[in-house]
């Protein structure tokens, strides 16, 4: 599975949804997903991808991982693959 | 009802091993929260603290206490001892049987769990200790001072989270108003800051890396403290009638829960406890003139915090102090109220208001008098102490000086 696929199982599952139902466009927001549902997101994403998010819920855009859309997250994470390997 | 006054208080924590010399560290603004000591530190990603330092049980305990008394306890015992000797009391006959201890804590004796945890699973010891047990329960503290001190009447341990201490306050207040008790020791402790404590809360996200900073924009989070605080509360003719040094009057409290979200603070839930505690003390909101707010330095509490303060005190807002002294001593999680409650007697007592210190940029959002960086002379008559806890259980205790 790609790694946009496995973001998308993650968020889709956080959100009840079907993960037809998430587009890379989608972002957390117009799918429901609250700071709690936020935290629980990235927590299973550091353990899927074996990595560490800089992200504290505070200040959820403060940190250089940005989480506005699918997408973008799927890139930060490749990024913090390619950092952390 | 009776009227209820403090005779006695008690602490240790990061500013401070007994009450004069927090205080004074309060007034100086001097910021307790430091770099961890702890096994393990390294594998954790918070590695900041309020951590009470130069408290060695070795010495202050026999080898038989010291296998009985987690760290919450000791911290406990400690502050008890101090607070009790203030008042000059000693317990025994009608007082004794009459007069019990009711304090607050989130964990009890994590450190026990942690260390016994790790011996089973870490080292594969297949044997622990025989008073495991009784050494982490949550009623250690309270049964070891009811002990400790001859306290033979109603005694329990509340645990609200970050509102524990000013439950049990709040309980104790109740039982010496109503007439139940003649004299109750409370307040509360905590000891979490070990590996296992501090890994927990990392998890959620909220810790700050580098400083509590309550009110101010650029706040990141909360800073874990540890310790005690204990008080004694005396029926006030009781303490007059033995010319005993009444610190302040405590003069009502109210209890409210969110019904709403398990970690996210409500306005409503805040401005309810602030207005029932007015309410039940018979005072009017133009009579505060501080208050000692819960002030974790997270995004979430200070700004709801502040609105909610807006709300209770509409102008008086405006006009009336409120600090945060979790800048300086870190956030005691079920102790942090007793602690806090310090900072309100010595604005009610010597007229000095402790200060939010780290604060840096103004928040429009939390646009109040925060008292920044520096204490402040100033004549208050009327305090109130706030605490919110997780799970949306809030209490909120008001004071007056005598």
């Amino acid at each position: 599975m790609s790694i946009q696929e496995q973001v998308i199982q993650i968020i889709a599952e956080q959100a009840v949804l079907d993960p037809s139902d998430v587009t890379p466009e989608s972002t957390l927001e117009s799918l429901g997903i609250d700071s709690l549902g936020l935290v629980e997101s990235i927590f299973a994403i550091e353990e899927t991808f074996d990595i560490s998010v800089p992200f504290n819920a505070n200040n959820p855009a403060e940190g250089d991982f940005d989480i506005s859309t699918v997408a973008s997250i799927v890139s930060g994470i490749e990024r913090l693959i390619a950092e952390q390997a | 009802m009776n009227r209820v006054v403090i005779t006695g208080a008690g602490t240790i924590n990061a500013l401070g091993h007994n009450v004069p010399a927090t205080l004074e560290a309060m007034r100086e603004g001097v910021c307790g929260i430091g770099e961890l000591s702890l096994r393990d530190v390294e594998r954790l990603s918070i590695r900041i603290g309020g951590q009470v330092r130069g408290f060695e049980a070795e010495g202050r305990y026999n080898r038989q206490q010291m296998s009985l008394y987690d760290r919450f306890t000791q911290f406990t015992l400690a502050a008890a001892k101090e607070a009790i000797d203030q008042s000059g009391l000693t317990f025994s006959g009608e007082l004794s049987a009459r007069s019990g201890v009711v304090l607050g804590t989130a964990g009890g004796g994590v450190s026990t769990w942690d260390d016994n945890y790790r011996s089973v699973y870490e080292d594969g010891k297949n044997r622990v200790h025989p008073f495991v047990v009784p050494k982490l329960m949550n009623n250690a503290a309270a049964s070891h001072v009811s002990m400790e001190h001859n306290l033979k009447g109603p005694s329990f341990t509340v645990s609200t989270a970050c509102a524990s201490s000013n439950h049990a306050m709040a309980q104790a207040f109740a039982m010496v108003r109503s007439g139940m008790a003649p004299v109750m020791v409370t307040g509360g402790s905590e000891s979490m800051l070990c590996f296992g404590g501090v890994k927990a809360w990392e998890g959620l996200r909220v810790m700050s890396r580098d400083a509590c900073r309550p009110f101010s924009a650029n706040r990141n989070g909360m800073v874990q403290g540890e310790g005690a605080g204990v008080f004694v509360f005396e029926e006030m003719e009781h303490a007059k009638d033995r010319g005993a040094d009444i610190l302040c009057e405590i003069v009502g409290f109210a209890m409210s829960s969110d019904a709403a979200d398990i970690v996210m603070p409500s306005k409503n839930g805040a401005a309810r406890a602030m207005s029932g505690a007015l309410a039940d003390a018979r005072i009017s909101r133009d009579d505060v003139g501080y208050i000692n707010a819960h002030g974790t330095g997270t995004a979430a509490n200070d700004k709801t915090e502040c609105a909610a303060v807006a709300d209770v005190f509409g102008p008086h807002a405006d006009k009336l102090m409120i600090s945060s002294t979790k800048s300086m001593h870190g956030h005691l999680i079920g102790g942090t109220g007793a602690v806090e409650l310090l900072a309100c007697i010595m604005a009610l007592r010597d007229g000095v208001i402790a200060p939010t210190i780290g604060y840096e940029e103004p928040d429009p959002e939390c646009a109040l008098d925060v008292v920044p960086n520096e204490a402040r002379e100033e004549k208050v008559s009327v305090a109130l102490s706030n605490a919110f806890a997780f799970g949306g259980m809030n209490a909120v205790l008001a004071l007056r000086a005598v």
